[in-house]
């Protein structure tokens, strides 16, 4: 630091108006310049050429690794400072370095969908001449979670630090974590009662909340106050700063070492490498042309404790256009996208676009490349107005993730059709999980302390499967390429919930040729709160996938809960309590070792807070993932191992594998390939004698579309979807050949319609 | 640049590859030459001989045919329509649109509820092989998947020449 400008001369020098850019530019027009050069020559700064690469790879590449090497190390360290598990076990956090103008030129591992995020709260400032006022000096400290601004839902936090070097910002380092709680009206990180901006918990602007890397006593004293759990909110705002700073540190010194005009040498060129890269893996790995898929996730408010005119069934929908471009260009287009909503699900653009870089950083570009060079190769189009791109500041985004991880589903299917047509069978993926159940809540904890829990067991859920083996079972979750399922005795401690079972949960997975990654569930009992809510949060009525080349989509949910249980009662007289997994819940058999109040099992898997004592039973179900191929062409061997190892009750088995299954004294599963191999050709014969041409279907599904004849949330769909596209529109009455006066409006459907007046949208 | 044998891309479409072998290939830079042997893998042993221009799914394949003309055929060797239109229109359907229907793949709380979400099966016309499984609301257009754009693929990318009938 001591090459640096003394910060009083920094200081003296933004007084008197002197830029921090670059070349004596403000901040604003450097990103002014960025965009149009960028714009105008079609490469990242224009850079044609990468001079210094080509001219010097071996010390190039030193300094990829130095600062690739840096921040993963800045991550894992500073992720020990965390107490909350959520951080420390599942590494939801993530670190990126950024170029003065905003543009991310190396990450860590972790939570990257923030990579976009937190580049986007840069800009904010950049763009609204932060720069004068509040000013930005070395040392400052500023903090974002505003997700209108730059992010996907409150409860992630920015720590954003600047970088100087001689009085002139070199760049900014962005760090971030997923705090266990953010003040909204219930508690837990993603909170369900949310409807509006207003009732989702605290919300910081790109506030500078700290200066001389010291934060500011008034700061400390109102976000501690606005939180529910305090220790775990102090501990990951030191985690981000300790992270940020370390980077600080390194840039400071490969500066150093290199000298300054290396190190801004080499931020342009390994953006424009990024982008280079981008378009050769789509070259390599796609095939020009159009790839469309679709997914929707329900949202049943109908019977929900919220306002008014929140109350009503609908459905999100992610009609998803993949255009692969002559020139390797990647674009996505959403068109067809329903209406934002009064509930807890809207996403800002950058949540989505951030969001797919994450998922192709599991498979287009799976290596530690990730930068903007990739945003730069693409396209997005999402339509204003929709749940993707509300245009209204008041929507709600605590859990955008209901939908996000669905929305993205389609993209997974659309690249793995073109990897299976290409050969390169090992990337086919069917798709991600739901990620879903989120167990949230909170209250008095064990320990007496006002709490809030958001169990990330949901951080490993099934995988989908590929084109040559099954998805991994209870193994992962989209938005962290790192997940982990956690400890239970860690949750245990951060929960006031004692485990009475966590078992693999049958016939979750898709079904198929290879199937799905199953799920699986915890039965989770509420013990020494003192006073304690809880709520589900997960698809119920509806598969958020579709499966891939013959498969099918994971199980949809359901939730169950037990209150005013007699458990008690019977630990005391050492009878049998419920214990294990809700495995078949046809037949449900917890009942049979309790007597309770209320039990509760049903498809409505969105809640709000309800009262939980102690004994209290909550279900925890982890979704799984979805399947590829026929499921008649599974391997006899791979069935039996399925009901032996418990991902398949053995009825079904029977019914969609054809699988004829006997089970020997020991109670094995035995599965016959002779006379599965006859079962199955009878099957064929029952298929084709079932089924109908798809033309002659299509005529009977008409007749229904013009009388209307579909439930609310089915119509409101639709309506939502085309009130913002005339596209899609058209392209629904030209599929179906409806009358041209068929139509379909939110206002004829008798549910509330509060804030769709208000049409921004320009078609 | 990795490269692979032929044996190896037979083990990769049968799914038998040894899954060390699999995690390499997943981590490791593509090899140029995949395409071909896939493609000359799946030729062989599909039991008629339109060429195969690219495959569309597990048992479909966009051929070219001796008149010019190019179509969706299924490896059992139905033929479905014009690669420009969508197989599926030409296929046979199976909806599961009740509970009872819906009940006989999942148990009743881990199946979609018909009220919001059905599931559409498409069956070939000749085989009964299932090619694809739709999850979607009543309505829904039947969606084309798929539409690649066979000549710029090889022309400009490949930079190798279409396979053509004999």
């Amino acid at each position: 630091m001591s090459i640096n400008l003394s910060k009083k001369q920094q200081a003296l020098s933004q007084l008197k108006g002197n830029p921090i850019g670059w070349e004596g530019k403000t901040l604003k027009q450097m990103r002014q310049d960025m965009d149009e050069v960028s714009r105008s020559t079609g490469h990242y700064a224009g850079l044609e050429t990468l001079p210094f690469k080509e001219a010097n790879p071996i010390r190039y590449e030193k300094i990829f690794a130095k600062l690739r090497g840096g921040v993963v190390h800045a991550r894992e360290t500073a992720k020990k400072v965390a107490a909350s598990p959520i951080v420390e076990q599942e590494g939801e956090l993530c670190f990126t370095l950024y170029t003065p103008e905003a543009d991310s030129v190396v990450t860590s591992t972790g939570i990257i969908i923030h990579v976009g995020t937190m580049g986007a709260a840069i800009k904010y400032m950049i763009n609204n001449d932060y720069e004068q006022n509040p000013g930005i000096a070395d040392g400052d400290i500023f903090c974002n979670n505003d997700c209108q601004i730059g992010n996907v839902h409150p409860c992630d936090i920015h720590t954003i630090v600047p970088i100087f070097w001689e009085g002139e910002l070199i760049g900014w380092v962005g760090g971030v974590t997923h705090v266990i709680d953010v003040g909204a009206t219930s508690p837990g990180s993603m909170s369900v009662g949310p409807v509006s901006r207003y009732d989702d918990g605290y919300q910081v602007a790109c506030r500078k909340v700290g200066q001389d890397d010291t934060l500011s006593k008034d700061w400390l004293i109102e976000s501690q106050r606005s939180v529910r759990t305090t220790k775990y909110w102090v501990l990951d705002e030191k985690t981000r700063i300790a992270g940020c700073h370390m980077i600080r540190d390194l840039v400071l010194n490969i500066v150093k070492e290199e000298g300054v005009d290396a190190y801004k040498d080499f931020v342009r060129e390994v953006i424009e490498d990024g982008r280079r890269g981008f378009i050769n893996q789509v070259k390599t790995l796609l095939i020009p042309g159009k790839y469309r898929q679709v997914s929707f996730v329900d949202v049943p408010y109908k019977n929900l404790n919220v306002p008014p005119y929140a109350r009503l069934d609908t459905i999100m929908h992610a009609p998803t256009e993949v255009t692969v471009h002559n020139n390797g260009k990647f674009e996505i287009d959403f068109d067809g996208a329903n209406r934002w909503g009064w509930h807890s699900y809207n996403a800002t653009p950058v949540a989505i676009t951030s969001g797919i870089w994450v998922m192709m950083s599991q498979t287009l570009i799976p290596n530690d490349r990730v930068n903007d060079g990739a945003y730069y190769a693409s396209q997005f189009d999402l339509p204003y107005g929709s749940w993707l791109h509300p245009d209204d500041i008041r929507t709600a985004h605590s859990y955008s993730w209901h939908f996000l991880v669905s929305a993205w589903s389609p993209i997974w299917r659309a690249l793995s059709r073109n990897y299976f047509a290409r050969g390169y069978l090992e990337e086919v993926n069917a798709g991600n999980a739901n990620t879903s159940n989120w167990l949230q809540g909170g209250g008095i904890n064990q320990f007496g302390e006002i709490h809030a829990v958001n169990s990330f067991e949901s951080s490993a859920e099934g995988v989908g499967a590929s084109a040559v083996k099954d998805g991994i079972s209870h193994a992962a979750a989209i938005w962290n390429p790192e997940g982990d399922m956690g400890d239970m005795e860690i949750w245990e401690l951060a929960e006031p919930l004692l485990y009475l079972g966590r078992n693999i949960k049958p016939n979750t997975a898709g079904y198929g040729k290879y199937r799905g990654g199953s799920g699986y569930e915890s039965l989770r009992m509420v013990y020494g709160a003192k006073d304690w809510t809880m709520y589900f949060m997960g698809n119920g009525y509806m598969a958020s996938d579709c499966g891939l080349m013959g498969g099918y989509p994971a199980a949809s949910g359901y939730r169950f809960e037990a209150h005013g249980t007699d458990i008690k009662e019977r630990i005391e007289q050492r009878l049998p309590i419920p214990t294990g997994g809700d495995s078949d819940p046809d037949y449900p058999e917890y009942e049979e070792n309790m007597d309770a109040k209320e039990i509760i099992r049903d498809k409505q898997s969105i809640t709000t807070e309800t009262v939980y004592e102690n004994y209290d039973l909550y279900l925890n179900y982890l979704r799984g993932g979805p399947g590829f191929g026929d499921p008649l062409e599974r391997k006899p061997s791979m069935i039996q191992d399925d009901l032996n190892e418990g991902h398949l009750l053995p009825r079904y088995a029977e019914k969609v594998y054809g699988a004829v299954v006997t089970q020997n004294d020991k109670g094995h599963y035995l599965v016959d390939e002779e006379k599965t191999s006859l079962r199955r050709a009878e099957i064929r014969k029952e298929r084709l004698h079932k089924a109908i041409p798809a033309q002659q279907w299509m005529e009977s599904e008409r007749e229904k579309i013009i009388n209307k004849e579909a439930s609310v949330q089915v119509r409101h769909m639709y309506a939502g979807s085309f009130a913002l596209s005339e596209r899609f529109n058209a392209e629904f009455t030209e599929f179906w050949n409806l009358p041209v006066e068929w139509k379909l409006t939110e206002d004829e459907l008798e549910v509330p319609v509060f804030g769709a007046k208000i049409n921004k949208n320009p078609s | 640049m990795a490269e692979y044998d032929r044996r190896t891309i037979e083990e990769l479409v049968d799914g038998t590859i040894d899954f060390y072998k699999l995690k390499d290939m997943l981590s490791n830079f593509k090899d140029k030459n995949r395409f071909e042997t896939y493609l000359s893998i799946l030729q062989e042993r599909v039991p008629w001989s339109d060429p195969i221009l690219l495959p569309v799914g597990l048992h479909l394949y966009i051929v070219q045919k001796q008149d010019g003309s190019r179509i969706v055929k299924c490896d059992c060797g139905h033929e479905f329509c014009d690669e420009k239109d969508n197989w599926k229109l030409h296929s046979m359907i199976h909806v599961r649109d009740t509970e009872e229907k819906m009940s006989e793949i999942y148990p009743k709380l881990l199946a979609p509820d018909p009220q919001w979400q059905v599931i559409r099966e498409y069956y070939c016309p000749s085989c009964a092989t299932q090619l694809e499984v739709e999850a979607v609301t009543p309505w829904y257009p039947i969606i084309k998947d798929f539409e690649p754009d066979i000549d710029t693929f090889y022309n400009e990318w490949l930079q190798r020449p279409l396979p053509i009938g004999e």
